[in-house]
């Protein structure tokens, strides 16, 4: 049960969340400008590191607000939190 | 002194002598990264029927002792989709011969698996699973709540559960086996045939040359190949990475238990979709129990323990007897999932280097078959049959093996 | 009734007064309140408690807690559980017998209810020992919220099975008064009888109360019997204590055998002895003090036996031989004589002799020599209890001077204190403190030299053989020996043990040293949990919520069946004089057909979209064009995922200008909007929308029927109704028998029917009206499942039973709802890969069965052929959905069918339920109304 700083609301059991997977995925400006294999890399592509990564988090149960989190996925340590559209600290 | 069994069933005895502990060599025709139940059955393969017998199979801890030594061991070939159902059913039909090929008791029991439908939505994707296997040659039947209850009589199938059962789907061949054995009866086969099994080597790097796979650097020096195989599960999109390939893969972890040791109560192993339970009784009396995935990217092989007290409260929804069974032991793996919840098995944009990744929660069942398909796969350069949908390019064309949908019965 | 041998005079924590009679193997027995099982049968002279899983030997208790590997004893009455016999606190009328391994569950129910609370506090120290008493007095000194959690009853840990004082006071007495100094703090909570099962993330942990177990029948029912506490804490300490090890020899798991601390244990805390006259073995100095204690409390010992070549330091060895105990260094227990064969009916101590002799680097180097004794008591120092420590993400590390793995590092505000850390105790020592080496061996061989029987893990029967046999078939890793042999597997997890196996697995040729093995890893829980416990309230009518809409009373008076969607109850038929569904499906879906019929549509998931860019938002979701919508106006739309493929379906209200309500499926509600606030948060943050669920706030009734607008015009007799004053797809704001309403023309049957939207408190009035209104044209409530049929007839796919998520528009034949104009929608890119604009992508198509009267399976698969060859048969697709049809008088199915629309007009055949083939004609998905004539009325 991880203890996320949610960026409204304080720290709050994960179980209030919705995992989002990786942050910073924009959507494409113009699909149709996209080969195929382009497409293909925004669909199902996602970074998958083993230690610091960015991710999406939704406060679900609580503000019901998006934000992004750095959280190191060999220890589950949540190392930072910030706005969506912010940049990765 | 001899083992009488006063209550239980025991267990058979692992042989006299298992594996060598070698010095690994400067090069290998074949390096495997992954000492798991792949990795050791596709070794075992590839010196069994192609001949090739200077391979390496390279782990970073013990011997089997990632996902292959946290699984469920639940076996069954009732996939949806002729792809999956392909190569899971050439696996099943591996497992029923297997314990006289490895020449070592794997405990193999094909005790049938009950998927349970918990709404008439359920029943249809069911029946529709049930009817797609069998025109695909596998063993399936549907049971009414009466004929689920005649199977596993300990399932509650009342009508007043919050989510009562409605029939199940029925694979008599299925079933489990025992994990370690089967992990070691690939190791002990290949090691005498002269693979070597490299303990504690961890591999950090593919080493990559002229879009060609020629080694893998490791933690404790490099180590030339002439084909590199990835068997590394939840560490495949790292070790990809290295060689300049994207997997679309998240790894997560996925959680399990098992309780103490029970007099014979559960005869067959029940899944349930709907209410996250999947559960058998290994042979020396202990439930073994799956959680569902935890939500969230992790490598920890630790989940967070609210997933496994849901289960718990979905199991005694299910399985009221269990009340005063005690947990005694939970666990974590790292398992890749993939954006359709079907392998990617095959070449790769890098010459030599084959990919073996996104098993997600399927792997153990399938472990005779892929051992047997990416050997064939290495040994030729060119993929199997069964596994060419397996594809990356699938997810460039959208021609997926989408096992979400009707059939996504985890595990 | 036996009468208790084996209690002493007095002393010990068992109230004397109160007498608890219970039965075990038969045989009635008296306890004391503060007993447990164990040491009330220990105090009847019954060391028996349980046959060995594999050997089938005779077993005793070894230990006097958690980490007891063998006396796991079944609990027939009040109710059916296992339990270690060392940690189930007696109570009057327990019932119970040995076990051979393996538990019983009660195919009863089981009557008990278990709960769960929440805690956070600045401090946890998990184990009220000295230290950790030592730990939480400092803590609530500071003004921390503290919380000191410990498995016994009473505080005082090691305290309350020695004789030893802290700072001069007896120590449980010492203890006592610090728990009521703690619990004089406002912020303090003591909790005991609760053990932390795991700690986990960020300070996360685990622990099980248990608050009514002790009390057997007694135990009131209005009170949970195990309670989870789900705690989270600043910082925590760990004062988790150690444990004692067993030595290997001849013997060692034998009734009558037990840890030097048991014995101890029971001595000091229950008043009970164990044995007439023990002989202790050791390898660890702390043994000395418990065998002065032992004596003091009328055990006799007649001798003390120190593996270890330079034995004790030589105060201890005097202040034991000052006692009369032989005592000597470099000796071993090399055998012990039985009193009786291993006769499975002798229930007291298996032993009668045990046999010594000279050792010197693990070998016997000197004759043996027989000592009388009935007991035989072993010590091979502790290992520091370090589980919750592993699980916080701790490292080990290995100190050669102890013989034992301390506390490396962690990543999580832990610390470790007390015996758990290797720290001196609190207790009073005696002035020398000097101690014996540390012990470099557990493992004493037979009087023949032979070590190969002797038992390492009593939970698995595990011997030396069997680690030798695993280390020369060429495992190394302690985790694949334990896997071989499945040592350390047992209930105990192998606490006592784990020094011992990696001692005979470094002993073998090219073995790795001790300390270099890692242990195998600690998982939780810290010890076995029921599943009860774990489950805690969430069952039943609580393991889901229940929805139902502000109709349900008229559903439920009415007869409805219910059909579970999603958490909701939906009404799935209303039969009628007995009625079976199909009769019952029939003659509601005729009546909407012919007549007037209604449901209750509240479930509709609904979403109010608020702001200037909603427009241009709804665009971008769905496939067709929205923000060209008229306000008053409804259009039916798609949604898909960027993949292309079919996501959620319903109408789109414009409300004003600036205010549209958007219908989603009943399953997919939740996910429909949190769809939205996903793409408006963090794609589109510019878009200024609101978007907010109103499904609880709108009650809808579907009225269907060429009869339903001279209903509607009953129940709003100021609106006009006319088709042409009121168009299909268009809505109003008026009253519906004189509620405030808002009424829209739509759709899912294809005859002339309408919404009626009041707010959710007036559902039941609403739909009283409703009925008034159409009794004389005889109106009928349907379910769900007519709703599915009517919806079919036309050919309107339901997500999710259509649509699998491989499914397009186009797949759908809805390439009308597909915006060629837009320059794009989430999906639209999707569809021009290579496999979505396949030609032989499967589609839906209507089925009709060739004979007129079979209704497929839905989920049949649709095949070429008649006749099916061998497998694998090559599919073409499968039957979504097949009903009868009131309006066609014969059944039809939709199915998805691989190039469907282009075999329009074909012979296919699907399979039934005895997979043989039933031959169908493939036709167009809309079978009824093709002209689209009966919306209109």
């Amino acid at each position: 049960m991880l203890l996320i700083p949610c960026p409204w609301c304080g720290p709050r059991d994960e179980t209030e969340f919705h995992y989002g997977g990786a942050a910073h995925v924009a959507y494409p400006h113009d699909p149709a400008a996209l080969s195929d294999a382009e497409w293909a890399k925004f669909l199902f592509f996602r970074d998958n590191p083993k230690g610091p990564f960015a991710e999406r988090w939704s406060h679900s149960a609580g503000c019901r607000r998006w934000f992004n989190a750095v959280r190191n996925t060999a220890t589950h340590q949540l190392l930072s939190v910030y706005l969506p559209g912010e940049s990765q600290p | 002194m001899a083992a009488t069994g006063a209550g239980a069933e025991v267990l058979p005895e692992h042989p006299d002598w298992l594996w060598r502990t070698p010095t690994p060599e400067a090069s290998y025709d074949v390096v495997i990264v992954g000492g798991g139940g792949h990795g050791l059955a596709t070794a075992y393969h590839l010196a069994r029927d192609h001949g090739i017998t200077d391979v390496a199979v390279l782990e970073r801890g013990w011997l089997a002792g990632g996902n292959m030594a946290r699984n469920t061991t639940i076996i069954r070939s009732n996939y949806l989709w002729d792809e999956s159902a392909g190569i899971y059913e050439h696996a099943l039909k591996l497992w029923e011969g297997l314990e006289d090929d490895l020449g070592y008791p794997i405990l193999f029991s094909q005790r049938g698996v009950l998927n349970l439908a918990h709404s008439p939505q359920d029943v249809r994707e069911g029946t529709r699973r049930v009817h797609a296997n069998r025109l695909n040659g596998i063993d399936a039947e549907w049971l009414d709540p009466a004929g689920v209850k005649e199977v596993c009589p300990i399932v509650d199938v009342s009508p007043d559960l919050r989510h009562p059962v409605h029939g199940a789907t029925y694979q008599p061949r299925a079933g489990i086996a025992k994990h370690d054995y089967v992990a070691w009866g690939y190791a002990r086969a290949a090691d005498a045939m002269g693979v070597d099994l490299l303990q504690h080597v961890e591999v950090t790097g593919i080493d990559v040359h002229d879009g060609r796979a020629v080694g893998v650097l490791t933690s404790t020096g490099t180590i030339a190949a002439g084909a590199v195989v990835l068997c590394a599960s939840g560490h495949s999109s790292v070790l990809a990475r290295t060689a300049g390939i994207d997997l679309p893969l998240s790894s997560h972890p996925l959680q399990a238990l098992v309780s103490d040791l029970l007099e014979p109560i559960h005869p067959t192993v029940v899944m349930s979709n709907a209410v996250h339970v999947y559960v058998s009784q290994a042979h020396k009396g202990e439930l073994v129990m799956g959680a569902g995935i935890d939500t969230y990217n992790g490598y920890a092989q630790r989940g967070a323990f609210h997933v496994v007290e849901e289960q718990m409260a979905a199991a005694l929804e299910l399985f009221p007897v269990f009340a005063r069974a005690h947990v005694l032991r939970t666990w974590g793996g790292v398992v890749d999932v993939s954006p359709d919840a079907s392998p990617i098995v095959g070449l790769t944009e890098v010459d030599r280097l084959f990919v073996n990744a996104g098993w997600g929660t399927g792997g153990f069942k399938a472990t005779p078959g892929i051992g047997d398909c990416l050997a064939a796969t290495v040994a030729h350069g060119k993929p199997h049959p069964l596994v060419e949908a397996f594809t990356l390019e699938r997810f460039t064309t959208g021609a997926l093996v989408d096992e979400h949908g009707a059939a996504a019965v985890a595990h | 009734m036996t009468p208790p041998l084996f209690r002493t005079e007095a002393g010990g924590l068992v109230d004397r007064s109160r007498p608890l009679r219970f039965t075990f193997d038969g045989v009635a027995h008296e306890g004391f309140v503060g007993d447990t099982l164990a040491s009330a049968l220990l105090a009847a002279g019954v060391h028996r408690m349980s046959t060995s899983i594999r050997l089938g030997r005779p077993r005793g208790v070894l230990t006097a807690g958690w980490e007891e590997p063998d006396a796991l004893v079944q609990v027939d009455e009040p109710f059916p559980e296992v339990l270690p016999a060392t940690t189930l606190e007696l109570y009057e009328g327990l019932v119970a017998h040995s076990t051979a391994g393996q538990g019983r569950l009660s195919t009863q129910r089981d009557p008990a209810r278990y709960d769960a609370m929440h805690l956070h506090c600045e401090v946890l120290v998990v184990g009220a020992g000295p230290a950790g008493l030592a730990a939480a007095r400092d803590a609530a000194g500071r003004g921390d919220r503290v919380v000191l959690v410990d498995d016994q009853p009473q505080v005082g840990g090691s305290l309350l099975g020695t004789g030893a004082t802290v700072a001069g006071v007896p120590g449980g007495q010492w203890a006592e008064g610090v728990r009521a100094e703690l619990e004089a703090m406002p912020d303090v909570r003591v909790l005991t009888r609760t053990t932390v099962l795991g700690h986990y993330d960020d300070n996360y942990l685990v622990a099980l109360e248990r608050r009514t177990c002790h009390l057997g029948a007694d135990a009131p029912d209005h009170v949970s019997r195990e309670r989870v506490w789900r705690i989270r804490a600043g910082r925590v300490v760990h004062a988790t204590g150690a444990h004692e090890r067993l030595l290997g020899c001849v013997g060692n798991d034998l009734p009558g055998v037990l840890l030097v601390g048991a014995a101890r244990s029971y001595a000091l805390r229950y008043g009970v002895l164990v044995g007439r006259r023990a002989v202790v073995m050791t390898a660890d100095d702390a043994a000395y003090d418990a065998v002065v204690d032992l004596v003091a409390a009328g055990l006799q010992v007649a001798a003390v036996v120190d593996t270890r070549p330079g034995g004790a330091a030589p105060h201890r060895v005097a202040r034991v031989a000052e006692l009369g105990v032989d005592v000597r260094a470099a000796y071993g227990v090399v055998g012990v004589r039985t009193p009786v064969d291993l006769d499975l009916g002798h229930t007291g101590s298996f032993v009668a002799g045990v046999r010594i002799a000279p050792i010197e680097h693990g070998d016997v180097v000197g004759a043996a020599t027989d000592v009388d004794a009935d007991v035989l008591l072993l010590s091979g120092g502790w290992t520091p209890a370090l589980s919750l420590w592993s699980h916080a993400g701790g490292t080990l590390v290995w100190d050669a001077d102890r013989s034992a793995h301390l506390p490396g590092v962690c990543r999580q505000r832990v610390e470790v204190v007390g015996a758990a850390a290797g720290q001196p105790t609190l207790v009073d020592l005696p002035a020398d403190a000097e101690t014996g080496a540390a012990a470099t061996s557990w493992l004493v061989p037979g009087e023949d030299g032979a070590r190969d029987e002797i038992v390492v893990d009593r939970a698995r029967d595990v011997t030396v053989g069997d680690l030798v046999r695993a280390t020369g078939a060429g495992l190394r890793s302690l985790e694949h020996v334990k896997r071989y042999t499945t040592a350390g597997t047992g209930s105990d997890q192998g606490r006592t043990v784990g020094m011992l196996v990696a001692e005979v697995v470094a002993g073998q040729p090219d073995g790795a040293a001790i300390g270099s093995l890692p242990p195998t890893a600690a998982r939780p829980p810290y010890v076995p949990v029921s599943f009860a416990a774990l489950a805690g309230r969430d069952r039943g009518v609580r393991s889901d919520p229940v929805r139902v809409t502000s109709m349900q009373d008229w559903h439920v008076e009415h007869g409805a069946v219910f059909e579970d969607v999603g958490q909701w109850k939906r009404p799935w038929f209303f039969p009628r004089d007995g009625e079976e569904m199909d009769a019952a499906v029939l003659r509601e879906s005729h009546a909407a057909r012919t007549g007037v019929a209604f449901m209750d549509a509240s479930t509709l998931g609904k979403i109010e979209l608020q702001g200037a860019d909603a427009g241009m938002f709804l665009d971008l979701l769905y496939t067709n064009l929205m923000s060209s919508l008229a306000v008053g106006s409804v259009r039916y739309g798609v949604m898909c995922r960027p993949d292309g493929m079919v996501f959620d379906d319903g109408t789109v209200l414009r409300l004003a200008q600036d205010r549209w309500l958007v219908t989603t499926t009943t399953g997919n509600a939740a996910a429909v909007l949190d769809w939205m606030e996903e793409w408006l948060q963090t794609e589109w943050p510019h878009l200024r929308v609101r978007a907010t669920s109103v499904t609880e706030q709108w009650a809808t009734i579907a009225l269907v029927g060429p009869g339903s607008r001279g209903v509607l015009a009953v129940l709003s007799p100021d609106l006009a109704v006319a088709a042409e004053d009121f168009p299909f797809m268009t809505w109003r704001d008026t009253e519906v028998a004189g509620l405030p309403a808002r009424v829209a023309r739509i759709s899912f049957s294809g005859e002339l029917a309408y919404e009626l939207h009041v707010a959710w408190w007036h559902g039941r009035a609403l739909i009283d009206a409703v009925v008034a209104a159409g009794a004389s044209a005889g109106i009928t409530a349907y379910g769900t499942e007519t709703m599915h049929v009517l919806r079919a007839e036309k050919g309107y796919p339901i997500v999710g039973q259509d649509t699998d998520g491989t499914v397009t528009p186009q797949d759908l034949g809805m390439s009308w709802i597909v915006s060629k104009k837009k320059a794009d929608f989430i999906g639209k890119r999707s569809f021009a890969r290579a496999d979505t604009a396949r030609p032989d992508r499967r589609q839906l198509v209507g089925l009709l069965p060739a004979d007129g009267t079979t209704r497929l399976v839905e989920g049949g698969q649709v095949v070429a052929m008649a006749e099916l060859p061998a497998p694998p048969v090559p599919m073409l697709g499968h039957v979504t959905s097949s009903y009868d049809s009131a309006a066609l008088g014969r059944p039809f199915a939709l199915a998805l069918v691989a190039g469907g629309r282009a075999r329009i007009g074909d012979r296919l055949f699907v399979t039934d339920q005895a997979f043989q083939t039933v031959p169908v004609q493939v036709v167009d998905p809309v079978l009824v109304d093709p002209e689209g004539a009966r919306r209109d009325g």
